[in-house]
């Protein structure tokens, strides 16, 4: 195929909102609907390589569609972060419905057509907003994102989705359009244009008070970064389906959210700025507060998947981190720490899912003596709780050292301390679920929530030889787990694509 | 001046005794009057207006050089005519409101309404 | 013909009224009036065109020229509201007959064609004349008409809402009618470009601050402004369906352009502004009626209530953009007038829709809606979403148009309040949603709208969708409409 790159650059899309249509044309047929959907998620994956060598092969790829207001106009354009969001959510996209369709199917859960209809629009969104070229074209594909979630989060339809998904739309829509707009409006009025432009767009004699009220609304703003105390939603939308929770709410919604705040920081303050904005230093340890908080929170779930989504929180807190740090070091480090995140939080969803469809638990306190029955599921579990924490040989290594790199440059030593604090915490709200599970007899490392004598009880369940078979989760799912599982693996020995495409950020082109 | 303006004076007092008229009484049909006393007081207003001191009513003869204005005379037929169509339509609407109320009083049909809407939402609360 | 133009459009749907009663037919009067009302449609078109490539319109009615005759005076202004008016129309009346078989009593069809067609004439008659008495003339015809079409709904309410509507609009439209007597006492003239240049010689006398008083309050009780709105709701609620998409779309917009007209045009914007602290007071009335309509909607247990509420707070958004007395805060409000009959003709109608299939409009009747009626119901979310000013319909373009004129100004408060605003507005739509998706259904299942709704509920849905996207037309009417206000006005 000859496709022109700036057609590809459609294409992916304009592709997963058009494969919604066939997906609702095949909706009857189970296989073939899924099989419309992997097809899309190939092809989707092969434009945006091709999109990426382009990049690499220092290619101008941009498209205009059509002014949408005069001097706001809907066009996209690639970058190096952009790229390196929109492979791991076309990449991730892959594997998470390779999951679904063993979790949705083993769940018997109903109206799968409307689940992959919105999720096929929800990955096209989230390719728009990575691709775009301006705040404008970013804030719509925002929108969109937030709307077509929305049926997947209230996916059960019962009282409680109904009420996770009130809190999720309303804060996420709440903050988007009261603070978000309205931050885009005083940009465009401030600056005259809202185009993504590296060093950023505001002239230098621009007032210092305007540009951090700017910055406090950008980052409350960016409801979907989830910093505290605007972070309710990514709890409240753990109600969904796993697969929802995992692709969603660990990587493609909230990534969208420490994304924006990226580049609102580099392409629109520009580095230079956003250092000497007094209301910077105030966001850095709001954002510090948020992770510390956050992980604290998280050690008191007993549910697996509200735990996951604190220690989400917390992470993304990381990221915003790295960009308020106005170094090109935290900016690498918050941009590695996208991907890494994203392959350690999504197995680790990945196996909450699998647990929750195998043996239909949910609650930490449970899952003691499970390493037995899934062991393949809990070794990737712990895989990933490394990549979380930062330990070798995973990826996560990597952009933690960027970020604390990043720390040190600025002598912002409160927040090293709070990164290696939470580095702590992180260890003791995660891998006690792996410890358990397969040393059930130990009982040197208590169980940190309630639940004491339900641990007792299952072990003496063990103990008394009830006869232990292993009982994975569907073939399907198990195939994704093990792939994201690795890919934590892949990332230490092998990131220099990665660095490189984080790094290429600051200086342009790749 | 006062007693200049005093075709001001009868069309203020006639306004504002209908204006009070159609807020203070509850019974449709006074309601009504009063409406149809606050229009009387513009058609005044606008016919006092027109009048030119000296001036003869408005029909062409060679004798007299100074008229009343005519325009206005004629504005206030139209809206004359508008009047009593609103007249006629309030009425056919009270009418009605007796058909179906059992009353005029502003009040007992308020409370029949208040009823009816509480009903209904007590029926969709045990629901 | 070309030249005639300006008094055919109100002509021909005048003198077809009266035909439709000959006709008395059900169907044929149906099918009459859509005629005419497409024809207006495109009279109003070719008027567009004609203002956008030639310039203000001017035609004296029977040939008497303009200070003493009769003048209908078309600009961008009036051309882009007589549009809106009969295309509006138009829609509407496709879904007319299966609504009114239901709603309205056999005998009176053809009565509600012929009463449709004469409000119709009154609202273009109000727009396209160029004369102050005539404006009065045609208000009441277009009131007259109205209370008689919302007295026609099926529960007795209905009887009840026209009559308070026919009080409050009568005083409304004697306040202009007085107002108009004091100014032709000033000036000696009733044409609206003549009053225009005699206003400012006496623009400091106590009758004419008297005249401007009346004729704002008229207007404003016309236009259901914030406090004076109370008569709106029950009017909407229990008016026949059809009646309330016509009237939520065009009658307050009507008003809407009065108050522009009165205070840009003809009293002029330094007497209507610094001379008269009008931005104060509309600011601060436009502001407390969105939180107050919007807050009062979420409330509603009937939706026709609930939307009824939400017209009321949209009006206060255009007034707020009036309010500003800037071009692009003029701007904002004229597209805020186009988008807004777009998204309420479109959410009524399918509240129209679901009347039809259900036999109400309660809340609790939604319940499973979702499911039983998805195209329908869709109808009301993307309305709902324009409603809330998502990006890609048409109420973020107005949205975005009134922020950026507040921000333009430096006025950040207001702008933060219009945007909690619109909080309000997220909340009372998804109550409809959620109703209307997550409740299990009740009572006998219900089939999907006919699709002599669904045809017309789309395409205003599609309208929404399209001019949130392609903006151009309205964008470049509304300022040049916005421009010349204030052309006139230096």
């Amino acid at each position: 195929m000859n496709l022109s790159l700036d057609l590809m650059l459609q294409l992916a899309i304009i592709l997963p909102i058009l494969s919604s249509f066939a997906i609702i044309a095949a909706g009857r047929y189970p296989n073939l609907r899924e099989s419309v959907t992997i097809t899309t998620c190939l092809i989707l994956i092969y434009l945006v390589v091709n999109l990426y060598q382009g990049l690499l092969a220092d290619e101008t790829i941009s498209v205009f569609w059509w002014e949408l207001l005069p001097g706001l106009n809907v066009s996209f354009d690639i970058e190096p972060l952009g790229m390196l969001f929109a492979l791991i959510a076309s990449f991730l996209w892959l594997v998470t419905t390779c999951y679904a369709i063993g979790y949705m199917r083993s769940h018997n859960e109903k109206n799968q057509t409307r689940f992959y209809v919105c999720f096929a629009i929800a990955i096209g969104a989230v390719i728009g907003l990575a691709f775009s070229a301006n705040l404008f074209t970013l804030f719509i594909f925002y929108e969109v994102l937030t709307l077509s979630t929305y049926p997947l989060v209230t996916h059960a339809g019962t009282e409680k989705a109904k009420q996770g998904g009130r809190t999720y739309l309303g804060i996420l829509l709440t903050t988007s359009i009261v603070l978000f707009l309205l931050a885009i409006v005083g940009t465009w009025f401030v600056a005259g244009t809202l185009d993504f432009k590296l060093g950023g767009i505001f002239s230098d004699d621009v007032s210092i008070f305007v540009a951090s009220a700017l910055l406090v609304l950008f980052i409350f703003g960016i409801g979907k970064a989830a910093i505290m105390p605007f972070h309710r939603w990514l709890p409240a939308a753990m109600v969904a389906p796993t697969p929802v929770s995992s692709l969603l709410h660990a990587v493609a919604v909230v990534k969208a959210g420490v994304f924006t705040v990226l580049k609102v920081c580099v392409f629109i303050f520009g580095l230079d700025l956003l250092a000497i904005l007094p209301t910077t230093q105030f966001l850095l340890y709001l954002a510090a507060a948020s992770v510390l908080l956050a992980s604290i929170v998280a050690m008191r779930q007993d549910n697996l998947k509200a735990r996951l989504a604190y220690s989400t929180v917390s992470q993304l807190g990381y990221i915003t981190i790295g960009a308020l740090l106005a170094t090109s070091t935290g900016v690498v480090g918050s941009s590695m720490h996208i991907a890494m995140h994203a392959f350690g939080k999504i197995t680790l969803f990945f196996c909450a899912g699998a647990i929750l469809v195998s043996l239909h638990k949910s609650k930490i306190s449970e899952m003691v003596g499970i390493g037995k029955q899934m062991p393949i599921t809990m070794a990737a579990f712990f895989i990933a709780s490394l990549s979380i924490i930062g330990v070798p040989p995973t990826g996560g290594t990597w952009s933690k050292w960027y970020l604390m790199m990043g720390a040190l440059e600025t002598e912002q030593f409160i927040i090293m301390m709070v990164l290696m604090l939470s580095s702590l915490l992180n260890i003791a709200y995660l891998l006690p679920i792996p410890f358990h599970a397969f040393f059930p007899n130990l009982t040197a490392f208590k169980p940190i929530e309630q639940g004491a004598s339900k641990v007792i009880q299952e072990k003496q369940k063990i103990d008394a030889g009830s006869d232990i078979q292993i009982k994975e989760a569907p073939l399907p799912s198990l195939i994704a787990i093990v792939v994201t599982a690795l890919g934590c693996l892949i990332l230490f020995v092998h990131p220099q694509p990665l660095f490189e495409l984080a790094t290429s950020v600051l200086t342009g082109r790749g | 001046m006062l007693i200049g303006l005093f075709n001001n004076w009868v069309v203020i007092v006639l306004m504002m005794s209908g204006l009070y008229i159609v807020i203070a009484q509850g019974n449709l049909i006074k309601k009504l009057v009063g409406l149809t006393i606050f229009q009387t007081s513009v058609f005044i207003f606008y016919i006092s207006m027109a009048k030119v001191s000296g001036g003869s009513a408005p029909i062409l003869d060679q004798e007299i050089s100074v008229y009343s204005n005519p325009l206005p005379h004629v504005l206030i037929l139209t809206a004359i005519v508008v009047g009593i169509a609103t007249t006629a339509l309030g009425l056919s609407l009270v009418v009605r409101i007796k058909e179906s109320y059992g009353t005029i009083e502003e009040e007992e049909i308020q409370q029949q309404d208040n009823l009816q809407n509480q009903k209904e939402n007590k029926v969709e609360v045990k629901e | 013909m070309i030249a005639h133009l300006p008094i055919l459009q109100v002509v021909i749907p005048l003198m077809a009224a009266p035909i439709c009663l000959i006709l008395n037919r059900s169907k044929l009067a149906w099918l009459f009036a859509l005629i005419v009302s497409g024809v207006s449609c495109l009279v109003s078109i070719l008027l567009l065109q004609q203002v956008m490539t030639t310039g203000v319109i001017s035609y004296e009615l029977g040939g008497w020229q303009a200070p003493w005759g009769i003048e209908y005076r078309i600009d961008e202004l009036n051309a882009l509201m007589l549009l809106i008016i009969s295309a509006i129309s138009t829609i509407v009346l496709f879904a007319a007959p299966k609504s009114i078989d239901k709603e309205i009593v056999k005998g009176k069809h053809t009565y509600f064609y012929v009463l449709y067609l004469l409000s119709l004439t009154g609202m273009l008659g109000i727009v396209a004349t160029g004369d102050a008495f005539n404006v009065f003339v045609f208000l009441e015809i277009t009131s007259l008409s109205a209370y008689a079409l919302i007295a026609m709904g099926k529960k007795k309410q209905a009887v009840w809402a026209s009559f308070q509507y026919l009080v409050m609009g009568t005083i409304g439209a004697t306040f202009i009618l007085i107002g108009i007597g004091l100014m032709y006492q000033m000036t000696g003239t009733l044409n609206m470009q003549d009053l225009s240049q005699r206003l400012p010689e006496v623009a400091q006398t106590r009758t004419v601050f008297t005249a401007f008083a009346f004729v704002i309050v008229g207007v404003c009780l016309k236009l259901a402004m914030f406090p004076l709105h109370l008569w709106l709701p029950n009017a909407y609620a229990y008016a026949p369906s059809i009646v309330t998409s016509f009237f939520s779309a065009t009658s307050t917009k009507v008003a809407i352009y009065l108050l522009i007209r009165f205070t840009f045009s003809v009293f002029g914007l330094s007497f209507s502004f610094t001379t008269v602290p009008l931005q104060t007071l509309f600011m601060t009335l436009g502001l407390v009626g969105i939180f107050v309509a919007s807050i009062s909607a979420i409330y509603q247990h009937n939706i026709k209530h609930l939307f009824a509420y939400s017209s009321i707070a949209q009006i206060g958004y255009m007034i707020v953009g009036f309010s500003i007395s800037s071009v692009a805060g003029l701007t904002a409000t004229l597209l805020h007038l186009f988008n807004h009959a777009l998204m309420k003709s479109a959410i009524f109608l399918a509240l129209a829709a679901v009347a039809y299939r259900v036999g109400n409009v309660r809340l609790d009747s939604l319940r499973g809606l979702g499911r039983q009626m998805p195209l329908t119901m869709a109808a009301i979310v993307i309305g709902g979403l324009s409603l809330i000013g998502v990006p890609l319909t048409v109420g973020f373009v107005s949205k975005w148009y009134l922020l950026s004129a507040l921000i333009e100004q430096g006025w950040w408060p207001v702008a933060v309040l219009i945007l909690l605003g619109s909080m309000l507005a997220v909340i009372y739509v998804w109550k409809v949603v959620e109703v209307a998706y997550f409740k299990e259904p009740v009572g006998t299942p219900v089939k999907e709208a006919p699709i002599g709704f669904l045809i017309p509920i789309w395409i205003l849905v599609l309208a929404n969708v399209y001019f949130g996207i392609d903006t151009r037309f309205s964008v470049q009417v509304a300022q040049a409409a916005a421009e010349s206000l204030f052309g006139g006005a230096l």
